[in-house]
């Protein structure tokens, strides 16, 4: 019988590893970017203590490799007191690492917004975090949506890692089927389409927000 | 932990540094002839490079890793641990190498071009002379980008068995069921192969502003 037959025989063990990975990413892109949008907020205040605090995460995040984070995680807090499953774990880490990415790619496009905007928006009398919701926020996510699109695919291949902590996901499937029948290729290449099926989705989703944006301006 | 457990996470990183480092050398040109292919739309070719981007840049390490380690076999090419790991690590940037080539080639100012060949240049002399050493700067902040993020996807060859700054880390954490201190030294070890990409980047931009400065 030839492997993708095989596969195909054993495609639930496929699709729940595939379902686990759409959880964990849909998830963790939403949760880090919207606590994204709050560490953006910080790396952008007056305070410079806030804001130093701030930049120093995200520093330190753009240097860890992500597996290295998610082993912290997994076996550092524990030691710290706090139990979870290896699931849980995952993702806190899948989101903690990428807040960083998504805050970074947000300040990005919000240091290179038009200032007369801002300042129209004083004038009409927007302070604080009304300002900041209403008049930045809206044109920020506009210009950053091919950035954060570029971060999400990120999110979706980061959870790959979370195989190595036993994170039952897509790749944790294919890896299960490989050892169970021995059919690498067509395990793996199910998997990788996939993964790419789901890129492309992120990508379409992106093309429908730049026509959004196109539309408002 | 003893000073003997960083000596072994050092060992470590003496692998991430040599695998990210061939998968360097060999992705950045092999990018750069993948996007010549692109830019000179060559048929057929130039279709199997767009697929190829596309899935690569949706793939995994990890996932890619094993197929190439536990797949290849099966066409009769088997590659030890470190072979694969390198040759994964190389499949993946040379996909993201050809778009940032490709994407400086298309940004390349037309009129350079035509004036090139009004004083008789063929083709090749044209890119060697012309092209080249202007797209190679115009490249190398997103190709240093690449190449750190190189380094940060490489624990995925953990999985195949590979020794790397995460695996040693994890192994001595492991034994002295305490993860804080290994992580940490692995942690400045990553900072600093990152940091020696960044600062070479910055010294090759001064230079050549500077050069730059002198010529005008």
């Amino acid at each position: 019988m030839s492997g993708a037959a095989i596969v195909w025989e054993h495609r639930d063990v496929l699709f729940a590893g595939f379902y686990n990975t759409i959880l964990l990413f849909g998830i963790a892109a939403v949760a880090s970017l919207a606590l994204g949008v709050l560490l953006t907020m910080a790396l952008m205040a007056r305070s410079r203590s806030v804001a130093g605090l701030a930049f120093a995460y995200v520093d330190a995040m753009r240097c860890v490799p992500f597996l290295l984070f998610a082993y912290l995680l997994y076996f550092g807090l524990p030691s710290l007191g706090i139990r979870m499953g290896n699931w849980t774990s995952g993702l806190i880490a899948l989101i903690l690492y990428n807040i960083a990415y998504m805050a970074e790619l947000l300040r990005a496009a919000w240091g290179s917004l038009a200032k007369d905007s801002i300042e129209a928006g004083h004038a009409f009398g927007f302070q604080g975090l009304g300002l900041v919701r209403r008049i930045i926020l809206p044109p920020v996510f506009f210009a950053a949506a091919p950035s954060i699109g570029n971060q999400a695919i990120q999110i979706l291949k980061d959870s790959a890692f979370l195989t190595i902590i036993a994170v039952s996901e897509l790749t944790h499937a294919a890896m299960a089927i490989q050892t169970t029948y021995f059919v690498p290729f067509a395990s793996f290449v199910a998997a990788i389409a996939l993964y790419w099926l789901t890129c492309m989705v992120i990508e379409l989703g992106v093309a429908f927000v730049g026509r959004v944006a196109q539309a408002r301006r | 932990m003893t000073w003997y457990d960083v000596y072994s996470i050092g060992q470590g990183a003496l692998f991430t540094i040599a695998i990210s480092l061939a998968s360097i050398l060999l992705g950045v040109p092999l990018g750069l002839g993948f996007a010549v292919v692109r830019w000179a739309r060559v048929p057929v070719f130039n279709e199997i490079l767009i697929a190829y981007v596309s899935v690569v840049r949706a793939s995994p390490v990890v996932t890619l890793a094993l197929l190439v380690f536990f797949a290849l076999p099966e066409v009769g090419l088997s590659l030890g641990p470190v072979a694969a790991g390198i040759l994964t690590l190389t499949l993946s940037t040379v996909a993201f190498n050809t778009e940032i080539w490709r994407g400086v080639m298309l940004a390349f100012p037309k009129d350079q071009l035509e004036s090139a060949a009004a004083f008789g240049m063929r083709r090749f002399e044209r890119f060697r002379r012309i092209v080249f050493p202007q797209i190679l700067h115009q490249a190398l902040p997103a190709l240093v980008s690449e190449m750190t993020l190189q380094v940060k996807s490489s624990p995925a060859v953990a999985v195949l068995g590979i020794v790397d700054i995460t695996r040693a880390a994890t192994r001595v954490g492991a034994r002295t069921y305490d993860p804080l201190p290994p992580v940490i030294v692995a942690l400045v070890l990553y900072s600093a192969i990152v940091f020696v990409f960044v600062r070479t980047q910055r010294t090759i931009e001064r230079r050549r502003a500077a050069g730059l400065a002198a010529a005008s």
